[in-house]
């Protein structure tokens, strides 16, 4: 039998990320999962979106599957933009950033790996797709 | 239209901001404007009450990480209180614990400021 999944398409608008995060935190609950696993979620949420937005074309949207497995919750996040290496990214460190010139950004993928349990990136010139586990 | 609010009062020479909604890129840049704003006119220790702000974004802040940098510059100090578990944690990831302060309450950051 299929996990159950949840299915969002957004549009790329400001904070639409928002409207991903209280459709997770719905979830979260049904799966009796703990605030801080539920806050670590929305974070997660938050950046894999804000990355997703920045990496797509305007007019495009960006599709949230939400997958409710027995023992985890599974989140992709899947869009139609120019893709991107992360090999080519740079770990930040705030040592790097505060009194130089480094640009202030770039922490997304970091927190989004320190948030969640799995993250797994596939990424050609035509999408990007992340998968995101946040075990039970 | 960002719904993020500040409200800023003061305790000795401590400005408090008091943050309430979603600290994305226009939360943190409203934030840094009023720091910058203070600081001119000669304000060094900043408090922000994040009582209100139960999300953030990286992209906000990374603006936070801008004030700590301009309040390097003068010997300045900020602090933050009232933290949600995961904007304390996320603070944590960045690395702004080491560079600013985090405090449960509101007196516990005015004893050391």
């Amino acid at each position: 039998m299929n996990s159950p999944t949840v299915e969002l398409k957004l549009p790329i608008l400001p904070n639409m990320e928002l409207v991903a995060t209280q459709t997770a935190d719905i979830i979260a609950k049904h799966m009796h999962l703990s605030e801080d696993q539920s806050g670590e979620i929305t974070m997660a949420l938050i950046e894999t979106c804000i990355n997703a937005f920045e990496h797509s074309k305007a007019g495009n949207n960006i599709f949230i599957h939400f997958i409710i497995e027995e023992s985890s919750l599974v989140i992709k996040v899947i869009d139609q933009g120019i893709g991107f290496d992360k090999s080519k990214v740079a770990i930040p460190k705030i040592e790097n950033k505060i009194g130089k010139d480094e640009r202030k950004r770039g922490w997304g993928l970091q927190l989004i790996q320190a948030l969640m349990d799995s993250v797994e990136f596939e990424s050609t010139d035509s999408g990007t797709t992340v998968t995101m586990t946040k075990n039970k | 239209m960002s719904d993020f609010k500040t409200k800023v009062t003061a305790v000795n020479e401590v400005v408090i901001i008091e943050t309430e909604g979603y600290l994305n890129n226009e939360g943190g840049q409203m934030v840094y404007d009023i720091c910058i704003d203070k600081m001119a006119s000669g304000s060094r220790k900043f408090l922000l009450n994040l009582n209100g702000t139960k999300v953030v974004n990286s992209i906000g802040v990374s603006i936070i990480i801008e004030v700590i940098e301009k309040l390097q510059e003068v010997e300045g100090k900020l602090g933050y209180y009232n933290m949600a578990p995961i904007v304390e944690k996320t603070f944590h990831i960045m690395g702004l614990s080491k560079y600013s302060s985090l405090y449960k309450t509101e007196e516990l950051a005015l004893l050391e400021f």
